[in-house]
């Protein structure tokens, strides 16, 4: 009987941890929070030929642009994705007019100028993200489930670009508040790698040493 | 010291400046027709009107109010809220009642923006507001006959 009582009891705490890490799938990032480091354009100085230089610059810079924090918000789909997971946002929205949700649920409906933190609730969950020009990338700016050479070549195509110049892409990169968003995202969530002037420097680079695609 | 307006009505707020704006509306204004639900922005329960557009008032820090104009159930008017009140009654669209504000105020904000709306319409603006009696069939159905009474 008191075997029972315990087997019972280790299955209960079985049971208790996956209600626990099914919560926690659901919840914010795990809660590593610290940016990954990403090198400086002046390391990439040693290589010498100009298009290598310029890919490995491109590639460097891929593990911002590739990180869940900035594709979540490039979906190739109508619906934006959520967290480290990337999966789809919850409530339910969509893409809507300009990347702002639907009329009578528009983004600006739960995320404000500013990441807001939360208040009574789990550990796992800390803030609701936010900034003034919170939206959606448009379609044609789509780079889930894109290389990061074509998401290299679509960046540099006005028709899938907003109509930039590499130089209005660089300036975009480097200082963009809704992009600067991704190095501070509010707590509980991992922010993209490097900082946004490391970033910045990396695109310039990139942009001149010949903006090389793979 | 914050000061917005609250159903036409000037109003300041000088507590925490992180107090979300759903508690000064229940707890300071006693107007408890806007509900707790999640305090996530997941349920859809504390939503009120932010300067014309939806809001989860339960992730809206006071101090971002200021000079706002807001607007609760307890203050919602004009054509397409009355539409949306008659049709509410006409089909008895609540059951516990408890999302029925936070419901009420996203078809309003729906019908100024859109006054003939699809299904695909009605999901867009709705889907942030959940029922746990699930029910959303009355709902639908009720925006589709608000908007119809206010075409005339």
């Amino acid at each position: 009987m008191k075997k029972f009582a315990i087997a019972s009891g280790v299955a209960a705490i079985g049971v208790a941890a996956s209600l626990l890490a099914a919560t926690f799938s659901l919840a914010q990032d795990n809660p590593a929070e610290q940016s990954a480091p990403l090198k400086p354009a002046a390391e990439f100085q040693s290589i010498t030929d100009a298009k290598q230089r310029s890919w490995a610059l491109f590639e460097e810079a891929g593990k911002v642009i590739q990180h869940p924090r900035c594709v979540n918000c490039h979906p190739a789909t109508e619906r934006p994705l959520q967290t480290m997971a990337m999966h789809p946002h919850q409530p339910p929205v969509v893409r809507g007019e300009g990347g702002m949700g639907m009329p009578g649920m528009t983004c600006n409906t739960c995320h404000g100028a500013a990441n807001v933190d939360v208040v009574g609730q789990a550990e796992t969950l800390k803030s609701i993200p936010g900034n003034a020009a919170w939206h959606l990338a448009p379609i044609e700016m789509a780079w889930q489930g894109k290389t990061l050479g074509e998401i290299c070549r679509q960046i540099k195509d006005p028709e899938r670009n907003g109509g930039k110049t590499l130089a209005e892409i660089t300036e975009h990169m480097a200082h963009d508040s809704l992009v600067g968003w991704g190095w501070q995202p509010g707590a509980g969530r991992e922010p993209v790698p490097g900082s946004q002037a490391v970033f910045g420097e990396l695109i310039a680079a990139w942009v001149e040493s010949g903006a090389a695609c793979q | 010291m914050v000061t917005f307006t609250l159903n036409g009505q000037e109003r300041t707020f000088d507590g925490d400046p992180d107090t979300p704006l759903l508690w000064v509306i229940r707890d300071f204004e006693k107007l408890t027709g806007t509900k707790y639900g999640c305090g996530v922005a997941q349920c859809g329960a504390c939503t009120v009107h932010l300067d014309g557009m939806t809001r989860r008032s339960c992730i809206t820090p006071i101090s971002t109010v200021d000079g706002s104009e807001v607007i609760t159930i307890e203050g919602i008017e004009g054509p397409e809220a009355k539409a949306v009140q008659a049709a509410w009654v006409a089909i008895d669209v609540p059951q516990c009642g408890y999302c029925q504000s936070g419901q009420i105020m996203s078809a309003v904000a729906l019908l100024q923006v859109t006054p003939k709306p699809s299904d695909a319409d009605i999901d867009g603006a709705m889907a942030g507001n959940l029922c746990r009696c699930a029910t959303y069939h009355r709902i639908r159905q009720a925006i589709h006959n608000a908007a119809d009474a206010m075409e005339g």
